[in-house]
């Protein structure tokens, strides 16, 4: 027997693929996908953009108007002129004014924008994740998932509340200043530009490597996430064991690995912005020398020559706020690759776009030559031939790893064979549309899963349109009337998350009554009732049985009156189809169902002997 | 609520705050304060500099038509120093204080999930673990964000008396500009303040809600996807997200008329001290030199206000995040700290008159049960009837209402927690395995290899496990090793049985596993029982290992005997040979 499940392996390389440490690339390239995933980006952008260039040059206007004020205003030929002073005083306010409005609409189009692009974006990835069937996983693993729609999506917020603006600002800031610097003089400026030009290597040399950094902050982020699910997931049985000792220090280990990491990537953070400051200052003092050394050769004046040094050194601020920004930036940009992954993870099951209907009524079920592998590992099914007519009860049982339960997972399209067809009520299953698979077919697994919310929410679950009604008729028809009229607060008993508040065989019914009420064509019922009591399984089973005639059902049991009861019996062999035939049949050949068959008699009758 | 007892309010909890990570790591702080004021002295130290060039060497080299080559070489030199110092002092200053906000972050983060793994049971099954993942994760970072311009924003302080103190003796009225100017910034952020709490804590609430959501969606990812209810999921997702964003953008709209304000209150300084100061200058009080000083003054405190404002912007959100944690930390935890040991061997298991609420709705109603020394009893009862309960109870996992618990005549309240689980172990129905190997997973770090390897035997799992890629080092979880529910409770199992417990609970834990299967579990159990053993039992097989039955309905025990006794009773004979009833 197979002791692994070779399609976890797969899934587990798709979730490794989103787990791989970021590669050293430009922010640029991440950039570009970014905006092909959300296009929206670029709405109403230009209009945003010109508002934070009217605020830049709103801030460059004020030191205009100081020189203004100084000039003519106090110290020009006609001395102390209050008029022209209150003039250029209003102006300036309407100035300051029209810079604080331009930032307000920037600021409230900018959240406007983003929150609406990264809830989208969000959303996608949420969706994503449901389609690529990672979420049914391992309790870490869906810590880590949790990080990729919370935490990561969290650090491009963050970049876009304080990070865009800051881009478009002090760049505009910057240019401007190098734009007057050239109108003083263009050969001071060169000068600078030329000190300041190493700076660009340097500086991607640096973002790539934060890049990397922050990338893997993240991955650390999610791995501490994915530990705190399990220790909360595991809260019971840590502490049935007292295996608090253990947890606590791999807990601790990842905290100290996720904070090592945050303090690591800060070396980049503490460490550029001195050295581009450094970089400013020596063409500060390089202008400084230049220009008072060849002063003859420029053509400058004492005036400019002090402007000009002036305005290298106003330049270091916004080169000091971008270097800030870079390394926000860089944050987000890791945690928008991360989520950029998980999207690019291919969806193995893909809906048809015109999908076909399903017939009404009980359906056929027909395995035409169907195998299946996953990406790696040997075949977990094959050749398996099988034509079931409409209405047939059908038990299937073998061991675990035999196939059965794959075999349950091809049939309601969890996957899609790799090779043969699988039809259903004729329909080839890839073609058939997820809404008539959904209306139509119906399986209910052994993990009773439920909502957080009351029972006949979850059973509504089972089917959009279901009335009350419905849901009443739901339990009559399973006879779970008085079980439901045990229970606190009848159907309207909240059960908890998971449905924590049940039993696990209160949930199995809860399940079961989901599934009636959708009256499905197909019913896979797969361990269904696994935890329900004896009598109460067996009145299911009744009752199963009772409702059959409108539709074929398969039943994937260990406990084997359900296959007394069946029609027909398919037993499972290694990926293979070993027996099939009525219970009685098998009882009589020698093989595998009739040692199963012995052993559970031996299991459930008081006296073996008897039976 | 009055807003200005709310602001009041808002800046006590934020200092405390500030002062909460000030005592866990004030070296850390005060290092980076150090930087800060190296970079402010440095700052200032630039513009002294850029000044003297100008009078000593720019102008003379003009005017004089003479320049020292030294002097420029010199001049130069100064300048790269001072820039020098500036960004040493950054560098300091960002060090430290991104040390002292992450270790503040990793501190508050391992006293949370240390909390997580101290409050009783009952606090994980009341809140969403998705809830509890944004706690240590988003919460946390938000309530740290406040420490980033913290040392900058002290340093701010420093300027400002600088400032000040030159605006004094340019003029006393060009200083009162100033000192208008810092009410003003308190006025604007208290506005602010006021405001933006309560949509901030909603967000902050809106961010714990979607990570809720994303849990349970893919918790239930198996039933989203058979119910075909992924659109319904994600829609749910959007509507929560939509939530968040909705109460994000109220506070970006509040932030949209704080910042420019910030931002402008400089400029409007500049403006109101140009024309005081010239109309100063143009009665003589001041000079034009003194003016432009005042305008660089008032220039250089620009960037440090910015970064004053962004403190203040961000300490209401720290504040309503940290608000957060601190409610899940106030949780009691009640730790059992007995002190009396268990005495050796097999022990008796006495239950007497044990009541189990939730709500207003008892699941268990006056239990009395016995089991002697070593034997073995099987609860047997209709799904829903509490069996689960009762064996939370005699495990020690939940705080029944009234009634009492012990072991071999000690009662549960009177031993330790950790002597107690030493003693019980309990196989649940639902087997919960961590990633981990198989072997930490069975003898949980404490076990001898020979003890694993028996108790894999016994459970049926040795064949299996030898059979995966790397036996029983192999990973669960990881790497594609992920098992079939039978497997997994026959792991859980051995984990059960390694211990070798004085008292063993068997919560239908093989119940996915094969016929076959079992039986042979069984036939181990009954070879290898030397404890006192009580197993949830549906099938016959299992009720016949037991010495005694408790028949369990509703909450309460109907009968106790042994099967044969018990099979006199319709309600128990038709529970249990329904199987038999069923082929006729």
């Amino acid at each position: 027997m197979a002791g692994q499940l070779p399609e976890l392996e797969a899934l587990d390389a798709v979730a490794s693929l989103i787990d791989d440490e970021s590669p050293e690339i430009g922010g640029l390239t991440v950039f570009k996908r970014g905006l092909k995933v959300s296009p929206d980006l670029r709405n109403g952008l230009l209009v945003t953009v010109l508002l934070a260039l009217t605020a830049a040059a709103g801030r460059l206007i004020i030191p205009i108007l100081v020189q203004l004020v100084l000039d003519r205003g106090l110290l020009g030929d006609d001395g102390y002129r209050p008029g022209f002073l209150w003039a250029v005083a209003l102006g300036a306010l309407g100035v300051v004014a029209l810079v604080t409005w331009a930032t307000r609409v920037t600021l409230i189009r900018l959240v406007d924008m983003t929150e609406t692009v990264l809830m989208n974006l969000r959303v996608r990835v949420f969706g994503h994740i449901h389609r690529l069937s990672l979420a049914d996983h391992t309790e870490s693993r869906r810590g880590v998932l949790v990080a990729r729609v919370t935490s990561d999506i969290e650090t491009l917020t963050r970049f876009t509340q304080w990070g865009l603006i800051s881009w478009i600002t002090d760049t505009a800031i910057i240019l401007g200043t190098v734009a007057v610097m050239l109108w003083y003089s263009w050969q001071l400026t060169l000068l600078v530009l030329a000190v300041h030009a190493p700076l660009v290597p340097f500086l991607r040399w640096v973002q790539r490597r934060q890049f990397v950094s922050y990338g893997l902050v993240r991955t650390r982020v999610a791995e501490t996430l994915g530990h705190v699910s399990e220790t909360v997931s595991g809260a019971e049985v840590i502490r049935a064991y007292d295996y608090e000792g253990p947890v606590r220090e791999r807990m601790e280990d990842s905290i100290q690995r996720q904070y090592r990491q945050q303090q690591r990537s800060m070396i980049w953070f503490a460490g550029m912005l001195p050295v581009v400051d450094l970089v400013s200052s020596i063409s500060l003092a390089a202008a400084v020398g230049v220009g008072v050394w060849w002063r003859g050769d420029l053509g400058l004046g004492v005036g400019e020559l002090v402007a000009f040094l002036f305005l290298v050194n106003l330049i270091l601020n916004p080169i000091a706020q971008l270097g800030e920004v870079l390394d926000q930036t860089q944050t987000a940009l890791a945690g928008w690759w991360k989520v950029l992954r998980v999207l690019e993870v291919p969806v193995d099951v893909v809906e048809p776009d015109d999908g076909e209907p399903l017939p009404e009524g009980p359906l056929s079920i027909e395995l035409d030559g169907v195998g299946f592998s996953y990406r790696t590992g040997p075949p977990v099914l094959r050749g398996v031939g099988l034509r079931i007519p409409p209405e047939t009860v059908v038990a299937v049982v073998g061991e675990t790893g035999s196939g059965k339960t794959t075999c349950a997972r091809l049939l309601t399209r969890l996957a899609d064979p790799t090779e043969g067809v699988v039809r259903i009520g004729g329909v080839d299953l890839r073609v058939v549309s997820p809404e008539a698979r959904r209306q139509s077919i119906r399986m209910v697994p052994q993990d009773g899963f439920l909502f957080d919310t009351t029972i006949r929410n979850n059973i509504r679950f089972g089917r959009d349109d279901a009335t009350d009604t419905d849901v009443e008729q739901a339990i009559d028809e399973l006879g779970l009337r008085d079980w439901v009229g045990g229970l606190p607060d009848g159907l309207d008993t909240v059960v908890g998350e998971r449905g924590g508040r049940l039993s696990v065989g209160e949930r199995q019914l809860v399940a079961l009554a989901r599934a009636q009420v959708a009256d499905p064509g197909l019913l896979l019922l797969d361990e269904a009732t696994s935890a329900v009591d004896p009598e109460t399984e067996e009145a299911l089973a009744a009752a199963l049985d009772r409702l059959a005639g409108g539709r074929t059902m398969v039943s994937i049991a260990h406990r084997l009156s359900t296959a007394e009861r069946a029609d027909l019996v398919v037993v499972f062999d290694a990926g293979e189809i070993a027996q099939v035939g009525s219970h009685e049949e098998l009882v009589a050949q020698p093989g595998i169902y009739s040692a199963l068959y012995a052993s559970w008699i031996g299991n459930t009758r008081s006296d073996p002997s008897a039976a | 609520m009055d807003p200005a007892s709310t602001d009041e309010h808002m800046w006590r909890r934020g200092s405390r705050l500030i002062m909460r990570s000030l005592r866990l790591h004030p070296t850390m702080h005060a290092t980076a304060m150090l930087g800060a004021l190296m970079y402010v002295a440095a700052s200032i130290g630039g513009a002294v500099i850029l000044g003297r060039v100008t009078d000593d060497l720019v102008v003379p080299a003009f005017e004089d038509g003479t320049v020292d080559r030294g002097d420029i070489w010199t001049m130069m030199a100064i300048v790269v120093v001072v820039s020098f110092v500036r960004g040493a002092g950054v560098v300091v200053r960002r060090w430290f204080l991104s040390l002292a906000e992450n270790r503040t972050q990793r501190d508050w983060r391992r006293d949370l999930v240390w909390h997580y793994l101290d409050v009783p049971l009952r606090f994980h099954r009341e809140r969403p673990t998705g809830e509890l993942l944004a706690h240590a994760d988003l919460d946390l970072t938000t309530a740290t964000m406040v420490l980033k311009p913290l040392a900058f924003s002290a340093s701010v302080v420093v300027l400002v008396v600088v400032a000040t103190v030159t605006l004094l003796i340019i003029h006393p009225l060009v200083a009162l500009v100033g000192v208008i100017l810092f009410p003003t910034l308190v006025i604007l952020s208290q506005i602010y303040t006021s405001r933006v709490e309560e949509p901030a804590a909603r967000a902050q609430q809106g961010v714990g809600d979607v990570s809720a959501v994303a849990f349970e969606s893919f918790e239930g990812a198996l039933i989203v996807k058979t119910l075909g209810r992924e659109e319904a999921e994600i829609e749910r997702m959007r509507a929560a997200s939509a939530r968040l964003r909705d109460e994000r953008l109220v506070v970006g709209r509040i932030r949209a008329f704080f910042e420019p304000s910030i931002d402008a209150l400089p400029h409007v300084g500049s403006i109101a001290l140009l024309l005081l100061g010239s109309w100063l200058v143009s009665r003589g009080s001041a000079t034009p030199g003194d003016l432009v000083l005042a305008a660089v003054i008032f220039g250089l405190l620009a960037t440090p206000l910015r970064v004053f404002g962004f403190f203040l912007e961000e300490l209401p959100r720290s504040v309503v995040a940290l608000d957060r944690i601190d409610r899940v930390m106030a949780t009691d935890i009640e730790p059992r700290e007995g002190v009396t040991s268990l005495p050796d061997g097999p022990l008796p298991i006495r239950v007497r008159h044990l009541t189990v609420a939730y709500g207003p709705n008892d699941i268990l109603t006056d239990v009395d049960i016995d089991v002697p020394a070593g034997r073995v009893a099987a609860l047997v009862g209709p799904t829903g009837s509490g069996k689960s309960t009762l064996m939370e109870a005699i495990a020690g996992l939940l705080d029944p209402s009234s009634g009492t618990v012990d072991l071999g005549g000690i009662d549960v309240d009177d031993v330790s927690a950790k002597e107690w689980s030493a003693a019980v172990a309990f196989a649940f129905q639902e087997s919960f395995l961590f990633t981990d190997s198989i072997d930490q997973n069975v003898g949980l770090g404490v076990r001898t290899d020979a003890e694993i390897a028996d108790a894999l035997a016994v459970a049926q799992a040795d064949t299996f496990v030898a059979e995966l890629t790397d036996g029983r080092s192999t990973v669960v979880g990881e790497r594609g090793t992920t098992l079939s529910g039978g497997q997994r409770q026959r792991v859980a199992l051995a984990r059960a049985l390694a211990r070798k417990p004085k008292v063993l609970l068997l919560d239908d834990a093989t119940s996915a596993v094969d016929p076959v299967v079992e039986a042979e579990i069984l036939a181990g159990l009954r070879r290898s029982l030397d404890m006192t053993v009580m197993v949830v039992a549906h099938r016959i097989s299992t009720i016949l290992l037991a010495d005694s039955v408790v028949y369990l309905d509703e909450g309460r025990v109907v009968a106790t005997g042994t099967h044969d006794e018990l099979l006199k009773r319709d309600d128990y004979r038709a529970l249990v040979t329904a199987y038999e009833q069923g082929d006729a």
